[in-house]
Formats: C-alpha cells, sequence, structure tokens
C-alpha cells in the first residue's frame, strides 16, 4: 500500500484582513509517486493551497502532513523533503546557473561535491551545458523556466511542488521539461503541479484534482473523472464542472 | 558554515556585477570627502590666509577718515580698492554686481570731525567724573553718521559677522586714539607723543591657542581631519541605497519565497549581507582615508593625519559600518519597493547627518534639537571620530560614544527582526 505524500485535513485558511476564508475544512491526499494535477479557475486557490503546503503560508486551522510528518511542528527540517518550483523566476538574475545551483544547492543542505555533481547533471539535461558560467539575465525565457526547475530539483526531492512551470516558453522547452518531470517521477519523486496547459497536463499528470471557489469539486484519475462525467477531454470535464462564467 | 560562505560568496558576486552601485558606494565618498574638504579649506584659507576684495569709500578728508583705512587695511582680511569719494551707493552696488568685490565701506564725509567731537565730550565727561574740571554738565549732543557697509547677498551670516567684527575693531581703535588724545591734551596741553600712543594703542596682551588634545600633541586641526571622518560616515551610512535596495529586490523578484522554502534559515542571509556590507564599508573608509592621507597633498589640500591608535580607528570604522549596515537592511525589510528604499533611505541618512551634526557643528545645535541629536547614530560615530580623529584619544576614550551606538544598533537589529518576522520572513 503506497504511503501519502501529502495528507491535508480538515485545513482552514483565511488571508488577513479578509472576512471570507479561502478554505474550510479542505482535505485531499496525494500518494506517494504519483503525478498529481491541482487545477481550477482564476482564484479558486490552487496556489494558496500550494502555499499552505510548501509553509509560504500559515494556517490555523486543520493539518497538513508531508510524508507523515506535520509542516507546522517540523518548520525548517521539513523543507528538506520537498522542492519547489514557483511561477516566477525564483533565483539570482545576476548570477549564472552554475552560481545560482551552487548557492541554492548549499540552501537546500547539500554538501560541496554533490552540488558539483547535481549542478552538472542538471545543466546537461536541461540543456544548460553551453551556458552554465552566463548571467541568467542574458537568458531567454524557456532557459530560465529551466533554470527555476533545476534549482527546485537540486537536493533530490520526495516531492516536488511545480505552479505553472511552463508558463511562457515554446513547445520545444515545453516538452523537454515535461519529459524531465516524468523522468524524475519514475525515479520516486511525487508531482504536485499546478497549470492552465491543460493538454499538457492530461500528458503528465495520472491523478487530478479540480479546486474551485475554495473546495475540492472533483478528485480522481483523470481516466475515471473523464468517465464519470462523460467527457473526452480536462478542458471539457474542467468548463462542466466550474462553469463557463469569468472569474476575479 | 558552508552555507554561511555560499550565501557571502553570493552576496560579493552580485556586488561587483552591480556597476552602478559599487561607484555610488566608492566614487561617492570619495567626491564626497574631495569637495567638502576643498571648499572649506579654500574658506579657511580665505579668512586666514586670502583676503576678501573689498571697496572703500573714504568720503572723509581728516585723519580719522585715514586713520580707520590703515586699521582695515592692518587688519589683514580684506583686499582694499580705493573709490572715488564722489561715487554714488548706486555705482558702488553696480561694481558690487559685476563681482569686484563682495563688500563696501562708506566712510562719511564728517568722519573725522565728529569723532574728534566725540572723543572731546567723552575725555570731558571723564575728566569731569575725575573731579578735574568744573564747567558744569556737561551734555553730550555729537551723533557720528554710521559707517556704511555693503555686502554682496551671496555673503553668508557667519563670514559677515566676522567682517563686521573685524571693522567694529577698527573703528574702536579710531575711536579710543582721538580719545586719548583729547585726554592727553586736556590734561597737558601738549599733543600726545607718538611713540606713547603707540604703546597705549598696540595689544599688550597677546592670545595664545592650544587645541585641546588628549594625547597633548599641538597640532592644529585642518579641514582635511574634520572633513573626512565626518563623509566617511556619511559614504557608510548612504549604503542604504545598494543594500536596502538589494534587500527589496531579493523580496520581489522571488528568490525570498524559494529561500524560505529551504532548509536554512533567512537569519542566515542577514548575517551575510551584514558581513559582507561590513566589508564594504570598512572599504570605503579605508580608501577614503587612504585618499585623505596620499592624494590629498598632491591636491593642494591639507593631509589627513591617522590617529596614533590605529586599532581604535579600525574598530569605530567597523562599529560604525555594522551601524549602517543594520540601518540599510531595516530600510530594506520594511520598504515595499526599491524606489520607496532609495528614498527613504536616502532622505533619513540626510536628516540624520543634519541633526547628528555632519552638516552643523553639534555644539551649534538649538537646545531643542540637543535631544533628538543623540537619537542620530551619525552624530555618535562622528563624535566618535573626532574623538580620535581631533582630540587624539584612544579608544578608550570614545567608549561614551560607542556605546550608545551600539545600543542604537541593536534596536534596529530588533526592529529588523520583527519586521522580517511580521512579515513571515523568518
Amino acid at each position: 500500500m503506497s504511503k501519502a505524500a501529502v495528507s491535508i485535513h480538515n485545513l482552514g485558511f483565511t488571508y488577513p484582513h479578509q472576512s471570507t476564508p479561502c478554505f474550510s475544512n479542505l482535505n485531499l491526499e496525494v500518494q506517494e509517486g504519483e503525478r498529481f494535477g491541482l487545477f481550477g479557475p482564476n482564484g479558486a486557490g490552487k496556489t494558496t493551497l500550494m502555499n499552505c503546503m510548501t509553509g509560504l503560508l500559515q494556517f490555523r486551522e486543520g493539518s497538513i502532513q508531508l510524508l507523515g510528518q506535520e509542516i507546522t511542528h517540523h518548520k525548517k527540517s521539513i523543507n528538506r523533503l520537498f522542492g519547489f518550483v514557483p511561477q516566477d523566476f525564483s533565483f539570482y538574475q545576476e548570477l549564472s546557473p552554475v552560481e545560482n545551483l551552487a548557492f541554492f544547492g548549499a540552501w537546500s543542505g547539500l554538501p560541496k561535491q554533490e552540488i558539483k555533481q547535481k549542478t552538472a547533471e542538471l545543466l546537461e539535461v536541461l540543456g544548460l551545458t553551453a551556458v552554465r558560467n552566463k548571467n541568467v539575465q542574458e537568458f531567454s525565457g524557456g532557459m530560465k523556466r529551466r533554470v527555476n526547475l533545476a534549482i527546485g530539483v537540486i537536493h533530490n526531492p520526495r516531492i516536488l511542488f511545480l505552479d505553472e512551470p511552463t508558463v511562457g516558453v515554446d513547445v520545444h522547452t515545453r516538452h523537454a521539461i515535461i519529459s524531465y518531470l516524468k523522468k524524475l517521477n519514475e525515479d520516486g519523486t511525487t508531482l504536485i503541479y499546478t497549470s492552465h496547459q491543460l493538454s499538457e497536463a492530461e500528458d503528465l499528470c495520472n491523478k487530478v484534482a479540480l479546486i474551485d471557489d475554495g473546495k475540492i469539486i472533483a478528485h480522481d484519475t483523470l481516466g475515471q473523472l473523464l468517465t464519470d462525467h462523460k467527457e473526452d477531454g480536462l478542458e471539457g470535464l474542467f468548463i462542466n464542472l466550474t462553469g463557463k462564467s469569468y472569474r476575479t | 558554515m558552508f552555507k554561511l560562505g555560499s550565501t557571502i560568496l553570493k552576496d560579493l558576486r552580485i556586488l561587483t556585477r552591480d556597476r552602478l552601485g559599487l561607484i555610488f558606494m566608492f566614487v561617492m565618498p570619495i567626491v564626497l570627502a574631495v569637495v567638502i574638504t576643498a571648499v572649506q579649506n579654500s574658506t579657511f584659507e580665505m579668512l586666514n590666509t586670502n583676503t576678501v576684495p573689498m571697496l572703500l569709500c573714504n568720503r572723509d578728508t581728516g585723519d580719522a577718515g585715514k586713520q580707520l583705512e590703515a586699521a582695515i587695511i592692518k587688519v589683514g582680511m580684506f583686499d582694499l580698492k580705493q573709490v572715488t569719494p564722489d561715487i554714488t551707493v548706486k555705482q558702488i552696488s553696480g561694481r558690487m554686481h559685476a563681482k569686484d568685490a563682495v563688500i563696501a565701506i562708506i566712510i562719511p564725509a564728517d568722519f573725522t570731525q565728529k569723532i574728534k567731537q566725540k572723543a572731546n565730550s567723552t575725555a570731558k565727561k571723564a575728566l569731569h567724573n575725575f573731579g578735574m574740571q568744573t564747567e558744569g554738565v556737561i551734555t553730550d549732543t555729537t551723533s557720528i553718521q554710521p559707517i556704511t557697509l555693503l555686502y554682496h547677498p551671496v555673503l553668508q551670516e557667519s563670514f559677515r559677522h566676522s567682517i563686521q567684527g573685524a571693522l567694529r575693531s577698527s573703528l574702536l581703535m579710531v575711536q579710543n586714539r582721538e580719545v586719548l588724545k583729547s585726554l592727553y591734551f586736556a590734561l597737558n596741553e601738549t599733543g600726545l607723543p607718538d611713540s606713547l600712543e603707540t604703546e597705549l594703542m598696540s595689544n599688550q596682551v597677546a592670545i595664545n591657542e592650544i587645541p585641546v588634545s588628549r594625547d597633548g600633541s599641538r597640532n592644529i586641526p585642518n579641514a582635511s581631519q574634520h572633513n573626512v571622518p565626518a563623509w566617511t560616515v556619511f559614504a557608510m551610512f548612504f549604503i542604504v541605497i545598494s543594500l536596502g535596495g538589494s534587500v527589496v529586490r531579493e523580496k520581489l523578484n522571488g528568490s525570498f519565497v524559494r529561500l524560505k522554502t529551504l532548509p536554512t534559515s533567512y537569519l542566515v542571509a542577514l548575517v551575510s549581507k551584514q558581513l559582507t556590507y561590513l566589508f564594504v564599508t570598512f572599504v570605503q573608509a579605508a580608501v577614503v582615508f587612504s585618499i585623505g592621507i596620499w592624494l590629498f597633498p598632491f591636491m593642494g589640500l591639507p593631509k589627513l593625519d591617522l590617529p596614533a591608535d590605529i586599532t581604535g580607528v579600525v574598530m569605530v570604522t567597523l562599529i560604525c559600518g555594522w551601524c549602517a549596515v543594520s540601518y540599510a537592511i531595516m530600510i530594506g525589510v520594511f520598504a515595499k519597493t526599491q524606489e520607496q528604499a532609495n528614498g527613504i533611505g536616502a532622505v533619513s541618512i540626510v536628516l540624520m547627518a543634519a541633526i547628528g551634526g555632519l552638516l552643523v557643528p553639534s555644539f551649534a545645535m538649538p537646545q531643542s534639537f540637543q535631544f533628538v541629536m543623540k537619537l542620530s547614530p551619525l552624530h555618535w560615530c562622528l563624535e566618535a571620530y573626532y574623538g580620535l580623529f581631533l582630540e587624539g584619544g584612544k579608544f578608550k576614550d570614545v567608549i561614551l560614544n560607542i556605546i550608545p551606538l551600539l545600543g542604537i544598533t541593536l534596536v534596529i537589529q530588533l526592529i529588523t527582526l520583527f519586521g522580517l518576522k511580521r512579515k513571515n520572513l523568518i
């Protein structure tokens, strides 16, 4: 029986200075080894939920466990278990990929030798070896996305959170990133992914949850959800469950 | 230690690639120290060695007018340019606007006559008081038309006051001489002999100037000793532009978010920033002091003499640097945008410099500002440096300036930690 990578129980969260809660009594479980996709319209709560799971937002109600460890109890030590690839470029543009990886590798708790080895490996896999010593600010958007991803996985995390990791990139880069993510998953990393690229999500995810208005409205394998709702694609399922109206 | 080392390396790399920031941090203090020292030095030289161009219109034809002229020349402060007695005030103003002179003096036509009348009446009053004349009560109705002093508006108030002082002393000489002559004549019915007049009118008591130094040296502090430490402190605190901006950039560009999800406390980043920029402030001070020592003499500026207690200078520099770095980080933590950090940082440093005694000497501050002045860390930095550079003290002599400075630094650090905690950054 597989172990839960992420286990959320009765989560309640309200942003400061807001009266309406984002979530109340939210429950969700992601099993180890899954390629889990979290989808929903704008403002549904995807990023907020991901920020709660990564400890970026502090919640007062309920609990979130990563691989059986309560995140509020283990603060910094639990951060070794997961990697995070935010939607924004979260690195130093003034530095080269090698320098960025050296710094973030050290902060991830890796020894010097391992950082060196992992850096060479990641740059090779993500096609950045030729530009390894150039400042990232000279890079194209796609190259920056790959650097963003490389930093998130340098410490071999058991769970990888990805917030729209392919936004704004060309088809080649998207394929390269998705292929790499599948490879990571085959090696044992649980992927928790959000995106508005539904065709990409169909290709990547084997488990899907739809969130709307702070509530999980569907959660199953993609195949099962499509069968249950008589849809032939994620986009149709998405519209079927969340409606066609604009969201704020 | 590996994490801290990597973070320091990262900060140094980012710092050295920010050319504009480097220029701001290193070129600005050099320019400030050179310019302000040169300006203050030329003012000092103008007052002590150079002369101020002055137009003199002597409408008086008597002795007193000439004596006043001679007394003004004797002051040695003025470069006298005589103008014809019939020149009008308007014409004098025109020449002053043409930068012919910054001040002008008009001695009225009846100056000698009135001075003599006044001297006679003063002498009679004196004799009457001594009981030597019995001509009844002496009433003095003589009024002397004032000497007119015209000055160009560019002349600073303090400078105008020192010119006024010099003129008053010259006038007093002329008036006293006439009173003496009158008294002597009234008593002896002969003129005052020249030798006696010279003896009576010359300064009998010399002024011996001794700078109060802790090391017993009698070196008179020059403009470099005053300005180089002061503007070095200012430059150290001005790293708020680079460091405060760097903290805000880090917060805004998302790397902060990434750092928060890593198994390392953000305090490591804060310690790294403090150590990196402390090094920067130390290098800033070393560069500016080196320029003061080796380059100033080639630029015609007085050489900066380092105090005997070099360890004290190093300690004071490190503590001042630490306070400057802490302040910059605090601004960075609380500012929401880089513009906010730059604006608030720069304006607050100028204000703290002003109330701290960098722009106006602390002893000249109004009473109401004396308390506020003590809240400015720049004040304590400056006092500590002055204790070493001007008073020839050792580190133990400036410890009373260091304690409040450390106290302020501690408060700034606590506020920063509070800000980080409140913003969920640690």
